[in-house]
């Protein structure tokens, strides 16, 4: 039986009928056609499908799509704005904090929830609340500085910062 | 090269802005109009004969397109697994290979059926419902009893397990280096069995055009043109009615350029359905049935005199080849080749390496394959004679240097390493670590009872494969060199094909700083366009080996260079000068003398395409170029790790990591060292986290989820301070050697050497890898019995 969702994925509602197995992540690749949230693992571990839920950071293969609804989602998709960059990805650009790409949508993620929490994480701040991602390129060295950076630019650009800080909304 | 401003600097990557918005197009991002899904049911044990396979409600169930097992892909598949000769050319035996299993499986997570359904879900449900009647039969798992006459065989009737046994040098040659030696040291050396883990899995998907008869195929690979080849042989289809597009891939560290079973299985079952099918392999999957890496050990003696000078060496390799041979399996053993690194052995090398069928999954080439272990066996050797010669071991290595005068140096094995100052690496790394006052420091903290250890690792490495005479017989045939395609379109925009394809090395940055610079021409002038067989040459060889750049960005320089050629004698012509006289510098052709008489390449580039050509000039300005690099090139460098062992529970804390690198001239710095971290934090992760463990009675996989198999997160891994050294290699005219592969290939043994070291006041000489909480704990407990 399938059951509907109503979801709110970076500013826009969809509505879907779904299976009740469907995970959020698959609802988000396969139905919504944001491939940008990738999937890394299957007991999560990886963290590269982290999405913001009503501003919270999750692992969008922990979730059935059918628990996200009413939900306000932002996924990776959503962070650029006209044709720029969020500042994190700008600051992962800039850091080389990305080597083969996979994991990035889930780290930049992580980040956004990371720096609206704290929004001037030390290094241990930043290693405590990324350690729910995985990557196999860069060794996290340009990671650890990416979001340093992007804490940086983003606690002199108040207006980006509120972006994050309410999920992308 | 004109005059540079591209090369050299930190230019950001061009793949990045798609990459950051998740707009890359990885494999499982791809979608076709009618797609049907693949699951596969494989073995759940080691080794087993399958009695029967019951697929009767399996294919009864909701959106099943059809259920499959081996023999309904006999007429449709055909030949077996390639295995290339790589660095053992005979062996004496290699095991049939069939993509899916009929009658017995090897290895846990071997294919005996497929299910093709409307949807993922659907496939992997009916995939569930497929009853396999098994019979069990032994595993064979240890590397020395499965040599024993009475050990049970890897693969039912079988003679024995014993891959190849090949001496590269015989004892003999040793013989009067250990006579003549003062001390001589001994050790057994492990390699643990590491999983690659890209981050993304792999992936194929199919489409067979019936009529035309026709097959694309996407697929996560690092070889592309490689995977076409052996593909089109085994569906009976010329090479020439395959396309294989590898768009974004996410990793690779090697587990994607060999050919799998699903590679051939996902395109045979497009053509039969006539449905474009995707399969996307899950992480558990993965971990069962990626190649593997390492797996090994050796038995190493070390023949020294008292002063700290190493004489001679003997070094056995004990491999394990897994269930089936890995297409480049046989590439491991060039560890036996590597096994005297940086040093001298005025007494030689005695060394053999023996490949054992087990029944687990094959062994392949894993980020430095055959190299970090080298490094490791020779490292930990240079550290036991100091060691026990009471000699810092800096002072060991220093005294067996090959030496910078004595380039080009013709090793043991007849390897000619085309350049080095290992010297000055390691001085660079010393006064960065700071390496006196570690040691004032180590002493100091042992009086206190805390074990803080040091530990060196003076790689080198030989990559860039490589030579047509040594990679030809390697393969089988096709010479591993590099293909090129420069195609300057009518306005003077460039589009660059490389027969390479990158997993997350940057290339479209750094190929295209090469091409702008000897153009002069802006960066975004420059297309960079690989991983899809109908575009750009005949053929392409891949990247691996830390071979994209020191051959293929030396191929595309030369691509380029004919470009520029034709271009000066269509400048001449227009400048009305003697070609001779047309120079071609900051994007510019000029008369030598005039340089008011010039013409803009762009203008040249427009001029190719009109009226009035010289005599017999033909239109356009096009290029291919094939480089068959003269020799292999030869990184190296110093490391230095520092860490502190926790004298209650074992746990081993990195606390510096030092990397000093020479990988020749750099093209883009930020790049390079973006490879040192990662290719260091994978050594890391081999020498205290990681090994792929399975049961050693029943085969079962162990370590099937990243929660078991643990590779590093953000908190494992230190900040790591970087610099470099530069030694242009004389082989290629970019002077340029690999990157890829060298932090893998150095690290392992500077972490294992530190904690060695931390350990010794304990009478520990060496710890194998991974240096792991448990085994330390069981180490301490015992030396302090």
């Amino acid at each position: 039986m399938k059951h509907k969702v109503a979801v709110t994925v970076n500013g826009r509602r969809h509505e879907h009928e779904v299976e009740p197995r469907l995970l959020l992540v698959h609802h988000l690749r396969d139905n919504l056609g944001l491939t940008g949230t990738h999937i890394g693992c299957d007991t999560s571990q990886c963290g590269a499908c982290t999405i913001l839920v009503d501003g919270r950071a999750v692992k969008s293969c922990t979730m059935f799509a059918v628990q996200a609804e009413g939900a306000n989602i932002t996924t990776i998709e959503g962070m650029a704005r006209d044709g720029e960059l969020h500042p994190i990805q700008q600051a992962f650009w800039d850091e080389h904090g990305l080597q083969c790409g996979y994991c990035t949508p889930g780290f930049i993620m992580a980040t956004a929830y990371l720096l609206a929490q704290n929004p001037n994480p030390t290094e241990d701040e930043i290693r405590k609340g990324l350690e729910g991602n995985l990557c196999r390129c860069t060794g996290y060295v340009n990671i650890v500085k990416a979001v340093k950076s992007a804490a940086q630019t983003m606690s002199t650009a108040p207006a980006k910062k509120t972006t994050v800080a309410a999920g992308g909304e | 090269m004109a005059v540079t401003q591209l090369v050299g600097a930190k230019i950001h990557r061009r793949e990045d802005p798609r990459l950051v918005t998740g707009h890359g197009h990885y494999t499982d991002d791809l979608v076709r109009q009618g797609t049907a899904y693949a699951a596969f049911v494989r073995s759940p044990l080691a080794h087993a004969r399958i009695k029967s396979i019951d697929v009767t409600d399996a294919s009864k169930a909701p959106g099943v397109v059809g259920v499959y097992t081996a023999r309904d892909f006999k007429g449709q598949l055909a030949g077996t697994h390639p295995a290339a000769p790589a660095f053992v050319a005979e062996k004496k035996y290699i095991p049939e290979r069939f993509p899916i299993a009929e009658k017995e499986v090897c290895y846990q997570g071997e294919i005996v059926a497929a299910v093709i359904a409307e949807s993922r879900g659907q496939a992997a449900d009916a995939a569930n419902m497929i009853q396999v009647e098994y019979q069990e039969l032994p595993a064979v798992m240890d590397l020395e009893k499965a040599l024993e006459a009475s050990s049970p065989k890897v693969h039912e009737g079988a003679a024995d397990n014993l891959c190849w046994d090949l001496a590269y040098t015989g004892p003999d040659i040793t013989e009067a280096a250990f006579k003549e030696a003062d001390i001589v040291v001994k050790q057994r050396i492990l390699q643990n069995r590491l999983a690659p883990v890209p981050m993304e899995p792999r992936g194929v998907m199919a489409e067979y055009e019936t009529f035309d008869k026709k097959l694309t195929i996407w697929m996560s690979s690092q070889n592309p043109h490689f995977i076409r080849l052996f593909v089109s042989g085994s569906m009976g289809l010329k090479e020439s009615q395959v396309r294989v597009v590898s768009p974004d891939v996410g990793g690779g560290f090697g587990s994607k350029i060999s050919p799998y079973p699903e590679d051939y299985l996902v395109p045979a079952l497009a053509r039969i359905t006539d449905r474009p099918v995707k399969w996307i392999e899950t992480r558990t999957e993965s971990l069962q049935n990626a190649t593997h890496g390492r797996g090994q050990f050796y038995d190493v003696e070390v023949a020294a005199k008292k002063d700290g000078t190493v004489l001679g060496m003997r070094v056995t390799q004990h491999l394990d080849v897994g269930a089936y041979v890995g297409t480049f399996s046989a590439f491991q053993a060039c560890a036996c080749l590597m096994a005297g690194g940086a040093y001298k052995w005025k007494g030689g090398i005695s060394a053999r390496t023996i490949g054992i069928l087990t029944n687990r999954v094959p062994t392949d080439p894993y980020r430095g394959a055959g190299r970090p272990e080298a490094t490791h066996l020779v490292e930990r050797m240079i550290d036991l004679v100091a060691r026990e010669l009471k000699l810092d071991p800096v002072d060991v290595r220093r005294k067996n240097f090959i030496q910078p005068s004595e380039f080009p140096y013709t090793q043991n094995f007849g390897l000619v390493v085309d350049s080095g100052d290992y010297e000055k690496a390691l001085d660079r790394a010393l006064e960065i670590a700071g390496y006196e006052e570690l040691r004032k420091k180590q002493a100091e903290g042992r009086k206190h009872g805390r074990y803080l250890g040091i530990g060196l690792s003076t790689w080198i490495e030989l990559c860039g494969f490589g030579p047509s005479a040594a990679t030809a017989p390697a393969t089988g045939g096709i010479a591993l060199v590099e293909s090129a395609q420069v195609r300057v379109l009518p306005t003077g925009s460039v589009i660059v094909y490389t027969g390479t394809h990158s997993h997350g090395q940057g290339h479209e940055t750094t190929f295209s700083q090469i091409v702008a610079d000897q153009l002069g021409v802006p960066l975004e002038s420059v297309e960079l366009r690989h991983g899809d067989t109908a575009e750009g040459t005949s053929f392409g060889y891949g990247t691996y080996g830390s071979r994209s750049l020191a051959v293929g960005g030396v191929a595309v320089s030369k691509a380029v260079g004919k470009v520029i050629d034709k271009g000066r004698k269509l400048a001449a012509h227009l400048l009305e000068a003697a070609e001779d006289d047309v120079v071609f510098e900051h994007g510019s052709y000029h008369v030598k003398g005039s340089p008011d008489k010039t013409k803009a390449f762009g203008e040249v580039a427009f001029a190719s395409y009109g009226m009035g050509l010289p005599e017999g000039m033909e239109q356009g300005l096009e290029a291919v170029a094939y480089f068959d690099p003269p020799n292999l090139v030869w990184p190296f460098g110093a490391h230095i790790a520092v860490v502190e062992v926790d004298p209650e529970t074992g746990n081993v804390q990195l606390q510096k990591y030092v990397a000093v690198d020479d990988c020749g001239n750099i093209i883009n710095p930020m790049i390079v060292d973006g490879q040192i971290h990662g290719g260091v934090a994978q050594a890391i992760a081999q020498a205290l986290y990681e090994e792929v463990v399975y049961d050693e009675d029943s085969g079962q996989l162990k370590t099937g989820t990243l929660l078991d198999y643990s590779i590093p997160g953000i908190g494992e891994i230190p900040s790591l301070d970087l610099d470099h050294t530069v030694t242009p290699s004389p082989t290629n005219d970019l002077g340029v050697k690999g990157i890829g592969e060298a932090g893998t290939i150095a690290a392992s043994a500077a972490v294992i050497n530190a904690v060695s070291d931390a350990l010794s006041p304990l009478g520990i000489k060496h710890v194998d890898m991974p240096a792991s909480p448990d085994r330390i704990w069981n180490m301490m407990k015992g030396a302090r019995k």
